[in-house]
C-alpha cells in the first residue's frame, strides 16, 4: 500500500467541512509556516521537496516561484489553475470536491511564501457546482480567520476568490487563463514576458495546479526532505493518476511516483485489471495530449527495463518510443479499442477549443479532423497517412502556445505506433467498427 | 547589440526585435509578415509567417531556442545567431503556415479589389507551394456591410488582428473585434454595428487581404490600371499626405501612403479617404515609388518621368526652360 498524503482522508465522513478537516490534521501546514517559518524558507521546503508542476509540464514549483519578481510597491498574485480540461484527467475535481479545504490551505501557505495577498482559483465553467463547494469552503475559512485580515495574529492577510471560467480548454493555459481572468478574451499571450514577471493585471504572478498547490501542505508538514524521500530520483511525492478506460476500476488514485506501470494497470490496489478479461492494445499515459504508446512500450521501454510511474521513466525514448506523465490521465485502451476512432475523437477535440489566434493550430486542427473522418467515412486513401503526418509536423512547435502540439502530438504517435490500422482502412475502403459502442458513429454520419 | 541573421552580422539598439533587425539588414532577409504592422502595438504574433531559427540565443546563453520564434515579437540578445532563408527547416515550416492561411481561403483573385496588392498573393507566390493539398469544403460566410463604406468578405480573412488593432489604437469606442473560437473565429462588429468613426478607413489599409475593402473604390478598376500618386491637402483631423490613385483623369480612390514594407506611413481620415474625389481637391506631388517587382509598376509610368526627367534637363542645358519644379 502507497503512501497517500492528499487523499487519504478522503472517505472520512463530512471531511468538506472545515470542521472535521481541522480534526484531521487540517491548516497544520498554515500554521506551522505562519508561526515558524519565514517566507524564503517554505519556498527553500518546496525547493527541497522536489515537487514539480502536477498540471502536465512538471516544472520544478520550488524553482517557478524563485523565478517571482518582486519588485516593491507590486502586488504580486497566486493564481490556482482549475481549469482542469484535459480529456482523461479528473484528479483535481475530486480533490476539489471531496476535500476543499486541502486546496485553500495550499493556497494561504503558497501565498504566504510568495507575499500575495491576493489568490484567484479560476475554475472550468463545467465545474459550476465544484465552484460552489469552495465558496462554501472559502466562507467557512473566513469565518475561522484562516483567511482575512491578521492571519492567525500575524501580519499576514490574505484574500482568495474563486473565479469561474466560461468553459474553455484553451483558459487551462496560462496566460490564457490570465486573459480570461481579467475579462477579456482567453486568448494565449505571447511570451515573453512570462508570468512571473507580468502576469496578472501586469502583476508578477504564480499559476499553479491545483494537485501542486495542495501538495505544499504536506511538504511544509513533513519538510521537504522526508516529502523527497518518496519517489525515485527527480519524480518525488505521491501524484494523483485519474485512471479511466477499459479498467477494472476507473477512478483517481493517489500512487507514489515510481510504481511499475504493470502494476498500476493490473493490480488489484489500482486498476484491477483489463475489463472483460480483454488484452491491453495502448495506453495514453498523461492525458489525451501525451503520445500513445502500444503495449510493448508502456510497460517496457525500449530498453527492455519495466516502465514506472515516473516523470523520467515514461519520458525514456524520447517521443520515438516514450511519452510523458503530463496531468496523470492515465487512458488505458483494449484490444477491441480502432486507434484511428480514438485518435478522431481526440483531434476533434482540439479543433474545436483552438483558440484561433494562429494560423498553423486554426486551419492545422480542422484540416486533421476532416482527414481522419475520411478514414472513418472509408474513403481515405493511403496518400492520407502520409498528408496527416506532414500536417502534424507543421503544427508542432509553429504555434503560441503548446494546443498546436497538445493537437499534433497524438496525432503523431498514433501514426508512429499503429501505421497500420490507417494503411488497412485506406485499402479495404471501409471503416470496421471494432469497438463496443457506436456512440461515435452518430456523429460521424 | 550585434546580432547575426543568415551570415549577417548588423548592430542595433537594445529591445530591437530579430524583425526589425532583419529589415535593418534589408528586404532579402526580412522574414514576410501577415500580421506585425510597426504602426501598431502589441502586432504580429499570430500568422507564424515570420518565424526564424535561433541557433545560439545569446553569448551569454548560447543554447539554442527549442522552437522557431516569430521574429516580430522576439527581442534580440547580444550575440543571437538567427537563421532565416538559410535555414531549410524554417523555409518547409514557412511553406506550412502558407498552406494553413490559404486551405480556407476563396482564392477568388479575379473578383477581389485587393489583386495586385494583396500580401498573400505575394506570400504564397514566393514561399508557397504551387499546388494545395486541401480537398475540403471552404469555410463560408455572407458578405456583409460594417459602415456605409466598408465591406467585410470574411472568406478572405486571415485573421491577423491588424484591423482590431486599429480600432483599438486609433479609433475611439472599438465597435469590432474576433467572436467565436478556433477556425469559426470571424472578424465581426457588435451585433453588426456600423463602424463610424473620423480614423475608421484605416482597416481598409491595413488588412493584408481582400477582406476589407473601400465601398466606394469596389470594382471600379483594378489597381494595376491605375496610377498612384502622392498628394497631400490642408486637413484639420489628419496629416492630409495620401495617396491618390487615378485612372486616366478620374481619381478612383484614395489610401494612406505605404513605405517599403508595406505599412502605412500615416493614417487618413475618412474625410480624406472618401470625400475628394477631384483632382482639385490635391495638390499632386508625384508618382508614388512602387516597387518594380509589383504589378501596379507594370505601367513603367515612374520609369517613363524618369526620361521625362532628363528630357526636361537637357531642354534646360539647351536653355530651352526651367526646371524648378519637378514633375
Amino acid at each position: 500500500m502507497g503512501r497517500k498524503l492528499l487523499i487519504h482522508n478522503d472517505k472520512v465522513p463530512g471531511i468538506n467541512t472545515l470542521e472535521v478537516y481541522r480534526a484531521n490534521g487540517g491548516y497544520a501546514s498554515v500554521e506551522k509556516a505562519l508561526k515558524t517559518m519565514t517566507p524564503d524558507q517554505v519556498t527553500d521546503e518546496v525547493k527541497k521537496s522536489g515537487l514539480r508542476g502536477r498540471g502536465g509540464a512538471g516544472f520544478p514549483t520550488g524553482l517557478k516561484w524563485s523565478f517571482l519578481a518582486k519588485p516593491e510597491g507590486v502586488p504580486r498574485y497566486l493564481v490556482c489553475n482549475a481549469d482542469e480540461s484535459e480529456p482523461g484527467t479528473f484528479k483535481d475535481r475530486y480533490l476539489m470536491e471531496k476535500i476543499p479545504h486541502a486546496l485553500i490551505e495550499g493556497m494561504i501557505t503558497s501565498s504566504y511564501a510568495l507575499g500575495a495577498k491576493r489568490s484567484y482559483i479560476y475554475i472550468r465553467g463545467e465545474y459550476f457546482y465544484v465552484a460552489r463547494i469552495l465558496e462554501q469552503a472559502i466562507a467557512e475559512a473566513y469565518a475561522a480567520g484562516w483567511l482575512g485580515q491578521n492571519i492567525l495574529g500575524t501580519e499576514f492577510s490574505h484574500d482568495c476568490y474563486v473565479q469561474v471560467g466560461g468553459g474553455a480548454y484553451i483558459c487551462g493555459e496560462e496566460t490564457a487563463l490570465l486573459e480570461s481572468l481579467e475579462g477579456k478574451r482567453g486568448n494565449p499571450r505571447i511570451k515573453p514576458p512570462f508570468p512571473a514577471v507580468a502576469g496578472l493585471w501586469g502583476c508578477p504572478t504564480v499559476v499553479n495546479n491545483v494537485e501542486t498547490i495542495a501538495a505544499v501542505c504536506p511538504i511544509v508538514n513533513m519538510g521537504g526532505d522526508e516529502y523527497a524521500k518518496i519517489g525515485i530520483g527527480k519524480s518525488t511525492g505521491t501524484k494523483l493518476i485519474s485512471a479511466s478506460g477499459h479498467i477494472n476500476k476507473p477512478g483517481v488514485y493517489e500512487i507514489e511516483l515510481g510504481v511499475p506501470v504493470e502494476e498500476f494497470i493490473f493490480s488489484e490496489e489500482y486498476c484491477g485489471g483489463i475489463r472483460n478479461g480483454k488484452k491491453l492494445k495502448a495506453v495514453v499515459a498523461g492525458g489525451s495530449s501525451v503520445p500513445i504508446l502500444p503495449t510493448e512500450l508502456i510497460l517496457k521501454t525500449a530498453k527492455g527495463e519495466p516502465r514506472l510511474m515516473t516523470y523520467e521513466s515514461l519520458a525514456d525514448g524520447g517521443f520515438q518510443t516514450g511519452t510523458m506523465l503530463g496531468s496523470g490521465g492515465f487512458i488505458v485502451m483494449d484490444e477491441d479499442t480502432s486507434i484511428v476512432k480514438n485518435l478522431f475523437t481526440f483531434t476533434r477535440f482540439y479543433h474545436h477549443e483552438s483558440c484561433g489566434q494562429c494560423s498553423p493550430c486554426r486551419e492545422g486542427t480542422g484540416w486533421m479532423e476532416k482527414i481522419l473522418k475520411k478514414f472513418l467515412n472509408g474513403t481515405a486513401e493511403e496518400s492520407d497517412v502520409d498528408l496527416l503526418w506532414d500536417i502534424q509536423s507543421k503544427i508542432e512547435g509553429k504555434t503560441i502556445c503548446p494546443l498546436g502540439e497538445a493537437a499534433a502530438w497524438p496525432v503523431a504517435a498514433a501514426i508512429r505506433h499503429f501505421k497500420q490500422e490507417f494503411i488497412d482502412i485506406a485499402k479495404s475502403k471501409k471503416f470496421v467498427d471494432i469497438s463496443h459502442y457506436n456512440r461515435l458513429n452518430k456523429i460521424v454520419a | 547589440m550585434k546580432v547575426t541573421i543568415d551570415g549577417i552580422e548588423i548592430d542595433v539598439p537594445k529591445g530591437t526585435t530579430i524583425l526589425q533587425a532583419a529589415r535593418m539588414i534589408g528586404p532579402e532577409v526580412a522574414p514576410p509578415t501577415m500580421c506585425y504592422y510597426s504602426k501598431l502595438k502589441t502586432s504580429g504574433g499570430y500568422c507564424r509567417t515570420c518565424i526564424v531559427k535561433v541557433t545560439q540565443g545569446s553569448t551569454a546563453n548560447p543554447n539554442p531556442m527549442p522552437k522557431p520564434v516569430a521574429s516580430c515579437r522576439t527581442e534580440v540578445m547580444d550575440g543571437m545567431v538567427v537563421q532565416n532563408i538559410t535555414s531549410p527547416e524554417i523555409i518547409e515550416a514557412r511553406k506550412g503556415v502558407v498552406e494553413f492561411l490559404l486551405i480556407n481561403h476563396p482564392l477568388d483573385c479575379p473578383v477581389c479589389d485587393q489583386a495586385g496588392e494583396c500580401k498573400l498573393q505575394d506570400l504564397g507566390y514566393e514561399h508557397g507551394a504551387a499546388k494545395s493539398r486541401y480537398e475540403f469544403k471552404r469555410r463560408e460566410y455572407e458578405v456583409i456591410d460594417i459602415g456605409d463604406k466598408i465591406k467585410l468578405h470574411m472568406t478572405r480573412c486571415i485573421l491577423c488582428y491588424r484591423c482590431v488593432k486599429v480600432a483599438e489604437q486609433l479609433t475611439d469606442g472599438r465597435v469590432h473585434g474576433v467572436v467565436h473560437r478556433g477556425d469559426a473565429a470571424e472578424i465581426s462588429t457588435y451585433i453588426q454595428q456600423a463602424i463610424s468613426n473620423d480614423f475608421s478607413g484605416n482597416v481598409i489599409d491595413v488588412c493584408p487581404v481582400g477582406a476589407l475593402t473601400d465601398k466606394t473604390f469596389r470594382f471600379k478598376q483594378r489597381v494595376w490600371f491605375t496610377k498612384p500618386m502622392d498628394a497631400h491637402r490642408n486637413c484639420k483631423k489628419c496629416s492630409g499626405k495620401a495617396r491618390v490613385w487615378f485612372k486616366g483623369d478620374e481619381v478612383l480612390r484614395v489610401t494612406a501612403r505605404k513605405d517599403q514594407w508595406d505599412e502605412v506611413e500615416d493614417f487618413i481620415c475618412n474625410e480624406c479617404r472618401y470625400d475628394h474625389k477631384k483632382t482639385a481637391d490635391w495638390t499632386i506631388e508625384g508618382p508614388s515609388h512602387i516597387s518594380r517587382h509589383s504589378v501596379i509598376s507594370q505601367n513603367h509610368y515612374e520609369h517613363l518621368n524618369e526620361l521625362k526627367v532628363q528630357l526636361m534637363k537637357q531642354q534646360k542645358a539647351l536653355g530651352f526652360m526651367s526646371i524648378d519644379k519637378k514633375p
